[in-house]
């Protein structure tokens, strides 16, 4: 076949994105608009839309004090993990990429909870809030301190489920910021030291200015997954105790899997589409006039 | 760099490892330990056993699980190289009209929540006839946009002028993308291997959705089963079957490290 001619070109460019457009026609493009069209429906148990009604699971969701808790629950998720999450990377990355002998053990070791999955990850954590058994009674026992029922009580289950998280997503922002912090010009720093700039001096205006890309992006992505936080809340919580866990994607899974109202379910994932396209957006807006680029 | 200062950085950087590495440790301590033990809260079991090992693999299906995560894990791997870097070759070497557009058709899939497909997807699985089968877990993840990034970054940069003299000499498109393109990006390709590994064997709430039974179920799915019928009194066997589940991907976590780190920083600035 002779290539070079405008059809032939077009013919193949599109054949070898055929698997991929697709895939993602089946699997994303077309579940996208149909949860859009559901979320306007009353359904039946199998997921069938019965009755166009317009906004109505909408309206409903936003006078429903679940939902409203719901979105309480996630939005309080939310600002449990991402700034504490990141904090402890940018901590961890920035004395991970220090010269000093041995340091690789240490960027693997921080890393490591990358390779741990939600089920196992979630697993030991409720073992280590077990009340009789577990470390953190044990530790509160042992300095004179009464145990407590940390994911049994409304009042720390929230918080015990986000302080498992942010040690689950460490992992990924951690690697993410030291390649940010790798990628700094060496020369930079020289410079620095050569004007006598101490060492503070040149965290605030070296590293974090020249990071500021890889932070804001690390930030989007950490707001992102918090919105889709599952399995942790499944294997820990399920949604209690009374609700005070029953993130989204939690709500979204028992209205279509539990209840079966496929329409209400519906109108929640796209209220959590809206969330994302809204972080997603202030991403590209802000980043674009706030972020240092090299 | 002082004395003085280096050991004070060394001491953050240890005091840091143990708060990261301590529940990872601390689960195969007690996967060691015996019932007894793990019921008086002991931090270290009194003698190493492998019972709870055993009888890990004897009370559930463990090692079918294990086989079905493998089966499903690298048969996405392989899907999404495929899938992935046949895109990205057509985004960096065929130019046709429309390209910018589909490009940008790609970019918008990463604002889509998996999860706000989810219902739409398990019923279309559901009419395919996919529930318990390999294809519900495979087939829906090959087209990845991350995976399609990547590439197209690495294969950006081979020089254009190559691919121009290999139409002179008369090479097809496709033997240049299987001689030439694919060779000398290996690293990447590497890179997003593990990645694509990783998140599969990991994933957790499209398997619980789409199997209801031990045929396909993936080894996550079979660990939170385990956990709600053994948690009263089988910890130990518990924490055993959760460090066996782990342990692929650690392994491949802490090989694959250096080239993950790189990768990702790659698809995530530029």
């Amino acid at each position: 076949m002779k290539t070079g001619n405008g059809l032939s070109d077009l013919g193949s460019g599109l054949l070898y994105l055929l698997p991929s457009l697709l895939l993602f026609g089946v699997f994303l493009f077309y579940p996208m608009i149909r949860t859009i069209y559901l979320s306007l429906f009353y359904t039946d148990p199998q997921g069938n839309p019965i009755a166009f009604i317009g906004l109505e699971n909408f309206t409903y969701l936003l006078q429903s004090e679940e939902f409203l808790n719901s979105a309480k629950a996630t939005g309080l998720f939310v600002l449990y993990t991402v700034p504490a999450g990141i904090l402890l990377s940018l901590f961890l990355a920035l004395i991970a990429n220090l010269k000093l002998k041995g340091i690789g053990i240490f960027r693997t070791l921080f890393s490591s909870t990358m390779g741990m999955s939600v089920a196992a990850s979630s697993i030991i954590w409720m073992f280590m809030y077990n009340p009789s058994i577990g470390v953190f009674n044990k530790l509160l026992n042992l300095i004179g301190f009464e145990g407590h029922s940390w994911l049994l009580d409304p009042n720390t289950a929230l918080l015990a489920v986000a302080l498992s998280t942010i040690w689950m997503n460490t992992g990924f922002a951690f690697l993410i910021l030291l390649g940010g912090l790798q990628n700094i010009d060496e020369q930079l720093y020289e410079s620095a030291k050569i004007s006598g700039a101490g060492s503070f001096y040149q965290l605030r205006r070296i590293t974090l200015p020249m990071l500021s890309p890889t932070l804001f992006f690390i930030t989007t992505v950490s707001l992102i997954n918090s919105f889709q936080t599952f399995g942790q809340i499944d294997i820990l919580t399920k949604g209690g105790p009374v609700q005070s866990t029953n993130v989204i994607v939690y709500s979204i899974y028992q209205d279509a899997f539990v209840n079966y109202n496929a329409g209400s379910a519906s109108a929640q994932a796209v209220l959590l589409f809206f969330c994302i396209l809204a972080v997603t957006i202030l991403q590209f807006r802000l980043g674009e006039k706030k972020v240092h680029y090299q | 760099m002082s004395l003085m200062k280096k050991s004070l950085l060394y001491v953050l950087l240890v005091l840091s490892a143990l708060f990261m590495m301590f529940p990872i440790v601390y689960a195969v301590m007690i996967s060691f330990m015996q019932g007894g033990e793990v019921l008086q809260g002991k931090l270290l079991p009194s003698s190493f056993s492998f019972e709870n090992y055993q009888s890990a693999f004897q009370q559930v299906p463990l090692l079918h699980f294990l086989m079905n995560s493998l089966i499903v894990s690298v048969t996405v791997t392989a899907g999404q190289l495929i899938v992935s870097s046949l895109a990205a070759f057509a985004f960096v070497f065929i130019k046709f009209r429309g390209r910018n557009t589909l490009f940008f058709l790609f970019i918008s899939t990463m604002m889509i929540p998996w999860e706000a497909t989810m219902v739409p997807n398990y019923l279309i699985v559901q009419k395919l006839g996919w529930i318990n089968q390999y294809s519900s877990l495979t087939i829906p993840f090959f087209a990845l946009a991350f995976g399609t990034f990547l590439l197209r970054q690495q294969f950006k940069t081979i020089p254009y002028e190559l691919f121009e003299a290999s139409q002179v000499a008369g090479i097809s498109r496709f033997r240049f993308f299987w001689k030439v393109v694919l060779p000398v990006s290996k690293t990447s390709i590497i890179t997003l291997a593990i990645y694509s590994f990783l998140t599969t064997w990991n994933m957790y709430l499209w398997p619980l959705l789409v199997t209801n039974n031990e045929k396909v179920r993936t080894v996550q799915i079979g660990l939170k089963q385990m956990q709600s019928q053994e948690v009263s009194s089988e910890w130990g066997i518990v924490m055993a079957a959760a460090v066996i589940v782990v342990l692929p991907t650690l392994i491949l976590l802490f090989a694959g490290q250096k080239h993950l780190q790189k990768g990702l920083t790659q698809g995530a600035i530029k």
